[in-house]
């Protein structure tokens, strides 16, 4: 069973349907025990960081995220959900991330239209798992005005005013700015890529 | 890298597609859901439902219709038409849509626009404006389908509306809407300039030069039309093909297998 972590933000339904369709037996888990009972995690988020950071501890689940992405199995975070992987972010800088990966979430670089509300073509590292088969033609859908600093985890970017990062992958953690369950085959196959290393 | 979107619109009265659609070979042409998942096959880069419906109950159809789309096509689903409060927004992202669009609610009470974008986010909180040009560069705010005159200057409420937190402008020529004569390109480029959120051009597409148009002198970010795509007269592939050979880079139609869970079907767009 994958858990996706309902914590009472935004449309979960579509990531849920998405992962579903792509393989797995996919459900919207509120509890901190549904979580741990998952053989892998989603960590969705729309909307803005604060709300999500805050929504996340309020649902009394905040711990069992941060269990999730350190305990060695599969876990994929989507969009806002990448995001909270970070320390903080400049969208709520009062608001606490999970702290898996170094620094800060920014805004997009000026001159260009926020948010990035567009499909775009991923620049994948070689050797990614998360990614295998969207490394020639990835194109994805990408809502956000904000991204994650590029870093050693990261394994894709887009071109959007400069490199932003698209995507990161260390170990069993792995997460996209894009949305997977919203970029048609191309997002199917990246869930199906995560489905499988859930087993 | 700015690519531009093509984006398929389906009037929806009471859960039925309202004009009749070329696709052949569906089940029920009339079904939303059959054309949201033909158009992500297509390799359409977003759906708009625009619920038209009078009555009440009719409109609870509507719900249910974006739940089975969530669950058949994986584009970005926008729903439009009588969204009117914060709790009819809630409905229908929770049900599977990614954003909705407000028209006359917003202009009778900007604040919705703030409401929905402080609580689902600016991504999901997209302002459509119906407009007619009042004079030369200069356009009114139109709502009720573009009945009821606002007296509202278009530069003026699209700036406000950004402020307010909207997330994307829809901008429906009411001049042009149906005429086939082509975008208000002017008005879309005037927009885009008094604004930094994505633009989507509207109303009056009847070839692919207007497409293309819309996306070079217009400056829009993403080009909707509803007939010309319905009525066979222009695919999405062909959609694409003149945008890209008019050097603005799109999606290409063809990404791999079809989104469906069928049985996959393989690349190009017919």
């Amino acid at each position: 069973m994958v858990a996706v972590i309902d914590y009472g933000i935004g449309n979960l339904r579509s990531a849920q349907k998405a992962l579903c369709c792509a393989g797995a037996d996919a459900r919207l888990v509120s509890s901190p025990a549904g979580v741990r009972a998952a053989s892998g995690v989603v960590l969705p988020g729309v909307g803005h960081f604060g709300r999500c950071s805050e929504a996340l501890l309020e649902a009394g689940l905040w711990e069992v995220a941060v269990e999730a992405a350190s305990n060695g199995r599969p876990f994929l975070g989507i969009c806002v959900g990448m995001q909270l992987l970070y320390e903080g972010s400049e969208e709520a800088p009062g608001a606490r991330g999970l702290g898996i990966f170094p620094g800060k979430v920014g805004l997009l670089p000026a001159g260009v239209r926020r948010p990035q509300m567009q499909w775009n073509l991923l620049g994948v590292r070689p050797g990614s798992l998360f990614l295998a088969g969207l490394e020639t033609d990835g194109w994805v859908y990408f809502v956000h005005s904000y991204a994650a600093p590029v870093g050693d985890e990261t394994v894709a970017t887009c071109d959007y005013g400069g490199p932003v990062a698209a995507a990161v992958e260390q170990g069993a953690v792995w997460a996209a700015q894009f949305h997977p369950e919203k970029s048609s085959a191309a997002g199917l196959a990246a869930l199906g890529n995560f489905v499988r290393a859930c087993g | 890298m700015k690519a531009v979107r093509v984006v398929p619109c389906l009037d929806v009265d009471a859960g039925r597609v309202v004009k009749g659609v070329r696709f052949a070979g569906l089940r029920d042409a009339g079904d939303p859901v059959e054309l949201a998942k033909r158009y992500d096959a297509e390799g359409a880069d977003e759906i708009v439902f625009y619920d038209i419906t009078a009555s009440a109950e009719g409109r609870e159809t509507m719900y249910e219709v974006v739940a089975r789309t969530a669950e058949e096509a994986f584009i970005p689903l926008t729903v439009g038409g009588g969204v009117r409060s914060l709790e009819d927004a809630r409905r229908l992202l929770r049900l599977g849509a990614d954003k909705v669009s407000v028209n006359s609610a917003a202009v009778a009470r900007p604040q919705l626009v703030r409401e929905i974008a402080g609580t689902f986010g600016a991504q999901c909180a997209v302002v459509g404006v119906d407009i007619r040009q009042a004079a030369p560069g200069r356009w009114e705010v139109y709502t009720h389908g573009g009945r009821v005159a606002t007296g509202i200057d278009v530069l003026q409420w699209v700036q406000r509306c950004e402020e307010l937190g909207a997330g994307e402008l829809v901008l429906n020529s009411m001049d042009r809407d149906g005429t086939k004569l082509g975008y208000d390109l002017e008005l879309c480029r005037s927009v885009v300039d008094a604004t930094g959120v994505p633009v989507v051009a509207s109303g009056g597409v009847g070839s692919l030069q207007h497409l293309v148009d819309g996306a070079v002198v217009g400056l829009a970010d993403a080009v909707l039309a509803a007939s010309i795509f319905h009525f066979a007269e222009v695919t999405i592939a062909q959609a694409k093909a003149a945008l890209a050979a008019a050097g603005v880079t799109v999606r290409p139609p063809s990404t791999g297998p079809a989104s469906s869970g069928a049985a996959p079907v393989s690349g190009r767009a017919r």
